[in-house]
């Protein structure tokens, strides 16, 4: 194992060794905390719940965040629910079940020990919200009502119709509001970080540029959380919002943070199509759709042709002429295979050329049958608001004409290595939520991810981060009138004078769509030696076009939006390029990740535990160097990796 | 599709605007109306960067701003007053879930930011909303710190009662209400906030004080007062009606009358 990705996890038994390490650990004294300053990046569910939890415990707290406020984090638009072993319903629920569940679903590439903790804390998490005011769904009863989401075998699911993520951020936020009126937090919006500071090894603040004036600011600090989120963004399209980005995560990595499994990003299979060469993002809807909706393409090429040009409609298709190709691929599990599966045999109908819309790239996704059997009442109920947001989108009723769908990213589960305290290979950097690598492995159970970002900002982190911060009460405040900080700023102020000042033709977004074509193509839904040798190839040439090509109107002394874009899309090349290194590098087909060398005679993917059963770390180098690999082994002592199974 | 867009654009806070006329063509139907602006960017920022233009003495402003972010209607980022209507013509949706199939080919289309003494402009279409932050600085909370929870099903709430909290609670603060109000109220944001905690029993120890330091923080921030217009509840794009607004007004009074 290498010096710096020893992962920290406690000796002993699964179910006791977060207790047994919260004993081991230091705590700080109230009058030490008031002394400590820390640094939040980002006001998502795990942002928001670090920043007001640490300051509810009286460390001095700055947080940070792109947007108008602190609400708009893209925590928000997630739908589904939040997982939670309370076993509420009775179904033989556990803490281990949980656990297992989502271990599995990972396809064995997290630690066991910090999933098993994620489950642990899952109950209390619950607990925080409901205390808070979140108005989770109910039973006529008064009590709390569950669902069974994405494969699992309990209902374990708590909901708020489906805005549960907008309820959950408005909790934390609402936390967060409290401590800002209170003085422990001081809230920075409109503020982008865009570099780390790095004193003697250890993270000790950041520069940042205010989005209205552009004025280059320096904070320091006595450590630094990073809950920035994913880099779904590299794909151009994706269901995340327009601002997402990776760049703060992207400049700890060079910095010296480890950058884990990049590789590993999720494609969700029921999104609504892409309509034409200007669009700008995704929409996701709920994967429940799968629950009564078959999916299908034509069989005949005429009618698709006929579809494409308008002269007929999905619905006058005779039911002979269509192809219900994953009832007829996977008999057993039919139209409800896993997110992975469905998402691949889409694109393999519409790459064979049965796409059904003008450009080719979506599939039907009927409720005609389920309306007939069960009647349109019961379908309303079930789907209502998801139906009338289809059609608010594309102008077509989904209860008389089926819907169009095709696969999106919606999910980063690689990020920032983490230690079992979610500390980076920087001592004092800290990362949490979906900025770092460590609780999904190859793929993200449904509604795990809100469990994880509350999990990490409430429970993990303001514990752990207190053990170090105990080493560091004789610290005084973080001069930030040192060499460190000026170098840093420095490098922000060129690479910002870089972009303003080239002289090219080409708007930010012609970049980054030519970015997300290759890497939807060559690092998408199924990968191969030779597509991601081209594209490593490909995205480095391209981002050399970009920074030669590249206009950016304006100054920095204003508002900016495409000096911002600029600055990130720079980034999204080179994390497209270590997605692609990553991809290569791992020669296995795991969850979301598909090497097309890889898999069954069935077309399923193939795990290969022997060679591949570890997290990958990778070390930046330096500019235009190779980028350093490094593993950490994960070792199963509790649970015996097996091949996940949806054929019987 | 072809449109005439007239826009406002105001290079910063303290400038003066001015609405400035563009054409955009070739617009599919089913482009959303935030995509629309994309492309009349990509087309301005083309522009402005064309020698041949410039030399010609073509004036560009450059790419208009505005505030975006999920584009699928919860993030509460995007504004836009189009053709006098918050979040433009259709019903119970935020701009960036408006398609261009809501207007006429040929149709001019009017664009203008929030316009509101408590939003100032930051630039052309975007503006400060800091202040629902701080009206929720002042009491938006129920005062628990994370690890004192007691089990989330100790205390049962009526089905009713929690589906109306829920119902005040899909308020996404994009500041609409306020835009469309004669009096620049803020007061159904206010009340979506104050109502959604008060159904709830875990919401009661503060409600007196959380109506009164709320709606105190909205007056001090220069939002006007209510006068039952109810504009705010038919511009909504979350449906918020304004039986919360009396709701907000009954928890007002009574916290008032025990003072």
């Amino acid at each position: 194992m290498e010096d710096k990705l020893i992962s920290k996890v406690p000796e002993g038994p699964l179910a006791e060794k977060w207790t047994k390490h919260k004993a081991a650990i230091r705590v700080v004294s109230p009058a030490n905390k008031r002394k400590l300053d820390i640094i939040v990046i980002g006001t998502g569910l795990g942002g928001a719940s670090a920043a007001a939890t640490l300051g509810e415990l009286g460390y001095n707290v700055k947080i940070f965040c792109i947007s108008d406020s602190p609400r708009r984090a893209h925590s928000i638009a997630a739908q589904g629910g939040i997982n939670a072993a309370k076993n509420y319903q009775n179904d033989n629920d556990s803490v281990y079940r949980l656990f297992y569940d989502t271990i599995k679903g990972g396809d064995y590439r997290s630690r066991e020990a910090n999933v098993y903790r994620l489950a642990e804390v899952s109950n209390l998490i619950i607990d925080q919200c409901v205390a808070q005011g979140v108005p989770f769904a109910r039973d006529y009863g008064g009590l709390l009502d569950n669902r069974s989401f994405g494969g699992a075998q309990v209902s374990r699911t708590f909901y708020a119709r489906g805005q549960t993520g907008q309820q959950l951020l408005l909790g934390a936020y609402a936390s967060l509001n409290r401590q800002i009126a209170k003085g422990t937090v001081k809230s920075y919006p409109r503020h982008e970080m865009l570099e780390l500071v790095v004193i003697n090894g250890e993270a000790r603040g950041i520069i940042t540029r205010n989005l209205v004036t552009g004025e280059i600011e320096r904070f320091g600090a006595h450590a630094v959380v990073l809950a920035s989120g994913g880099y779904g963004n590299t794909y151009f399209l994706s269901t995340n919002a327009m601002n997402s980005n990776g760049s703060a995560a992207w400049h700890c990595y060079k910095k010296g943070a480890y950058f884990a499994n990049p590789c590993f990003a999720q494609i969700h299979p029921t999104c609504i199509p892409v309509h034409g060469d200007q669009q700008s993002k995704l929409t996701l809807m709920s994967e429940s759709l799968r629950n009564d909706g078959r999916i299908w393409v034509p069989k005949k090429m005429e009618d698709v042709k006929k579809l494409r040009a308008k002269q007929i409609k999905g619905s006058q298709i005779p039911e002979e002429d269509r192809d219900y190709y994953l009832e007829r691929r996977y008999p057993a599990f039919g139209n409800l295979v896993p997110r992975d599966v469905a998402s691949r045999a889409a694109k393999e109908r519409c790459d064979a050329g049965y796409g059904v819309n003008e450009t080719g790239l979506a599939v039907f996704l009927d409720f005609s049958s389920a309306i007939q059997r069960l009647g349109k009442d019961v379908i309303t109920a079930r789907y209502g608001n998801l139906f009338q947001m289809y059609e608010k989108i594309t102008g077509v009723n989904p209860y008389e004409e089926p819907m169009m769908i095709y696969p999106a990213i919606h999910y980063t589960m690689g990020g920032i290595w983490v230690d079992y305290n979610l500390q980076t290979t920087i001592p004092g950097l800290y990362a949490i939520g979906e900025a770092n690598f460590s609780d999904h492995g190859g793929n993200r159970l449904g509604a795990s991810a809100l469990m994880q970002g509350l999990a990490d900002g409430y429970f993990i982190l303001p514990y752990t981060i207190g053990d170090y911060l105990s080493h560091k009460i004789q610290e005084p405040k973080v001069n930030t009138d040192t060499p460190e900080f000026a170098e840093a700023e420095k490098a922000v102020k060129e690479r910002i004078n870089y972009f303003l000042n080239n002289k090219g033709t080409q708007p930010v977004d012609y970049y980054h769509k030519k970015l997300g074509h290759i890497m939807w193509e060559k690092v998408g839904m199924a990968r191969d030696k030779k597509g991601l040798e081209e594209a490593i190839k490909e995205i480095h040439e391209l981002r050399a076009q970009y920074m030669k090509d590249v206009y950016v109107p304006g100054t920095n002394e204003e508002f900016n939006p495409e000096l911002e874009k600029a600055l990130r899309v720079a980034d999204f090349f080179e994390i497209g390029e270590l997605m692609a290194r990553d991809a290569l590098n791992r020669n296995e087909s795991c969850g979301g990740h598909f090497r097309v060398e890889m898999q069954t005679q069935d077309g399923e993917t193939l795990r290969d535990d022997e060679h591949y059963q570890y997290v990958s770390a990778w070390e930046y180098a330096g500019e235009g160097k190779e980028p350093i690999f490094h593993k950490e082994d994960l070792v199963f002592e509790f649970v015996k990796p097996s091949t996940r199974n949806y054929k019987d | 599709m072809n449109f005439t867009l007239k826009v406002w654009r105001q290079q910063n806070a303290k400038a003066k605007g001015h609405f400035e006329t563009y054409k955009v063509s070739n617009i599919s139907p089913d482009t959303s109306f935030l995509e629309m602006l994309d492309i009349l960017n990509d087309q301005l920022i083309r522009e402005g960067n064309d020698p041949v233009a410039v030399n010609k003495g073509c004036k560009n402003s450059g790419p208009i701003a505005f505030d975006h972010d999920c584009r699928e209607g919860i993030c509460g980022m995007c504004s836009l007053y189009i053709n006098g209507h918050p979040h433009g013509p259709d019903s119970e949706i935020t701009t960036c879930q408006l398609h261009m199939r809501k207007f006429k080919d040929g149709d001019t289309i009017t664009i203008e930011p929030w316009r509101s003494a408590g939003f100032p402009i930051i630039k052309d279409l975007v503006v400060n909303r800091g202040a629902f932050d701080k009206i929720l600085q002042a009491g938006g909370f129920i005062s628990v710190n994370a690890g004192s929870a007691q089990d989330a099903n100790a205390i049962p709430i009526p089905k009713q009662k929690a589906d109306e909290s829920m119902d005040a609670a899909a308020c996404v603060g994009c500041g609409a209400c306020v835009a469309t109000c004669k009096n620049g109220s803020a007061m159904l944001f206010v009340a979506a906030r104050v109502s959604s905690l008060a159904l709830l029993p875990q919401g009661r120890p503060e409600a007196a004080r959380r109506a009164k330091a709320m709606v105190a923080k909205m007056d001090e921030l220069g939002f006007g007062a209510c006068t039952n217009t109810q504009a705010c509840q038919s511009e909504c794009p979350k449906g918020i009606t304004v039986s919360h607004i009396a709701r907000l007004n009954r928890e007002f009074l009574c916290a008032k009358l025990k003072d």
